[in-house]
């Protein structure tokens, strides 16, 4: 089995965010059909900045250590600034991913992108 | 915190008196069998008492049994050698989908060749069905080659009446049986075999010993020349001490076979009724198959293996997932993917393979705290999917 940095270990043992958002603003499922990684991210947004994020993810430790370290990546950042986040950023704040785990950050990246990207903003009634 | 080790399957531990064995051919009795002088005797003496535990343990002649380095470099030569060696009668090979990889990629290389395989599937309990076997042989074939239990799951397969239909075509018949030498019978006629492929390491002999049975007049091309060492079937110095070793280890198995098969099967079945018991949507691969005794497949649905492998692994319990994702390949296993284990059970499968080691209380230990980290992975997991 793949050895995990001791980032990986620690997000995956005490993983942040996990939840799910009533009502979100925006989110997304994504996975890849290959390995059966499945993520759910919810996010909340106030204007145009990310207030909240939780995610619930299906996959190995690789998947659910990206996934935590993506929302605390999240929370605090304007959409343009998230929609800017890659698969190498997430891999490098866990300290770097091995070649066979790469495709857990893509499925970060591709969860931020299918959620914003679908973003409208809210109409205030009234 | 308490180490407790369920992945016999992968490998065991050196017993004390295999190593004590090993030790006295590494440090005292070190000659090489080939040299003449008493060192050399003495070496030579231990190598022909192993070859005899392990012709004891198959119920075969001494003379039928190579030593090598292992069971993927005996299951290469018998592969590639008795292609080899029958190319001019045909160029067909019939296997099954569930085999090791170090039979279905020696295939895949032998189809590079000019040879052509058939990689006969299974039923959903993991079993492959004598009549397919039957089916896929032709005219052209040279060689079926069928384990004897399979690793991830523990199936045993009906080589006695595989062996029957192919060995009336006049065909040879090939098992990797590294699972269960050593575990149940093992005896070649009655499994009605030409080749057989063992290995030390899963019977409490060191790494890098094991070796093959070879009917006696069976055609074979050796793999490796050099200096005729096992008549010339695998040339090289003989590894004398792990050799040694090994043959004690046939010995201690063949002392305690029926008692461990028992009570290991005693300890499996309190494992597998106990995980149905208190975790929802188990999934227990080839239930219904004959199994070996001290192995058990178990999936958990919505959930990845590998991250109740980890879980385990942080409270000292050592498993393996059925999974070859661990291995670089993101493919769930071929094995449990050619029995057709429902989607999703598919990725959250845990193998436990237990061993003379393995205790009541060990079995207690992982009932007590698997149910809490399945049902920690299931609440991270999403809903099913919208």
């Amino acid at each position: 089995m793949t050895r995990y940095s001791d980032l990986v270990q620690e997000h995956f043992e005490r993983p942040r965010n996990v939840g799910e958002i009533p009502n979100p603003d925006a989110e997304a499922v994504v996975s890849n059909p290959a390995c059966g990684d499945t993520m759910h991210l919810y996010l909340r947004i106030e204007g145009d900045r990310i207030v909240e994020a939780k995610f619930k993810t299906m996959g190995c430790p690789a998947a659910i250590a990206a996934s935590s370290v993506t929302t605390e990546m999240l929370i605090g950042r304007r959409i343009e600034e998230a929609l800017a986040i890659t698969r190498a950023e997430v891999s490098a704040a866990l300290g770097g991913l091995s070649p066979q785990k790469v495709h857990c950050s893509v499925l970060s990246e591709d969860a931020i992108k299918a959620a914003l990207r679908r973003y409208r903003p809210r109409q205030t009634e009234g | 915190m308490r180490q407790v080790y369920l992945d016999h399957n992968a490998t065991t531990p050196v017993l004390p008196e295999v190593l004590e064995v090993m030790l006295r051919y590494c440090r005292d009795d070190f000659g090489n069998p080939s040299s003449v002088h008493r060192y050399g005797r003495r070496a030579r003496v231990a190598v022909d008492e192993a070859r005899d535990a392990v012709a004891a343990l198959l119920g075969a002649p001494a003379a039928s049994i190579v030593f090598c380095s292992g069971g993927t470099e005996a299951n290469n030569t018998i592969l590639q050698g008795v292609a080899a060696a029958l190319k001019d009668k045909g160029r067909h090979l019939v296997t099954s989908q569930i085999e090791h990889p170090a039979v279905l990629d020696t295939c895949a290389y032998l189809e590079t060749q000019g040879y052509r395989v058939t990689y006969v599937p299974v039923n959903a309990d993991g079993i492959v069905e004598p009549e397919a076997v039957a089916e896929a042989l032709t005219e052209e074939t040279i060689l079926v080659s069928i384990m004897h239990a399979n690793n991830e799951v523990g199936t045993i397969q009906p080589l006695a009446e595989i062996a029957r239909l192919v060995r009336e075509r006049g065909i040879l018949l090939h098992t990797d049986a590294v699972q269960t030498f050593g575990k149940i019978p093992t005896r070649v006629d009655e499994l009605g075999v030409d080749f057989l492929t063992f290995s030390g390491h899963k019977l409490y002999a060191p790494k890098g010993v094991g070796g093959w049975y070879a009917r006696p007049g069976t055609p074979l091309r050796p793999l490796i020349y050099g200096g005729h060492q096992e008549r010339g079937r695998r040339s090289g110095t003989e590894n004398v001490a792990a050799i040694a070793a090994l043959g004690k280890a046939c010995e201690l198995a063949a002392r305690d076979m029926a008692r461990e098969a028992a009570r290991q099967l005693q300890l499996r079945q309190a494992l597998e009724h106990g995980l149905r018991e208190r975790i929802p949507a188990v999934r227990i691969q080839g239930e219904a198959a004959p199994r070996l005794p001290n192995t058990t497949n178990v999936a958990f649905a919505g959930v990845e293996g590998e991250t109740l492998l980890m879980s385990l692994d942080l409270q000292g319990v050592a498993v393996s997932t059925g999974s070859a994702c661990s291995s670089g390949s993101l493919e769930p296993s071929h094995v449990l993917k050619a029995m057709g284990v429902p989607a999703e059970f598919l990725h959250g499968a845990l193998r436990f393979s237990l061993g003379r080691s393995t205790t009541r209380e060990e079995i207690e230990y992982v009932l007590a705290i698997l149910p809490g980290i399945v049902e920690r992975a299931r609440a991270l997991s999403p809903a099913a999917t919208p």
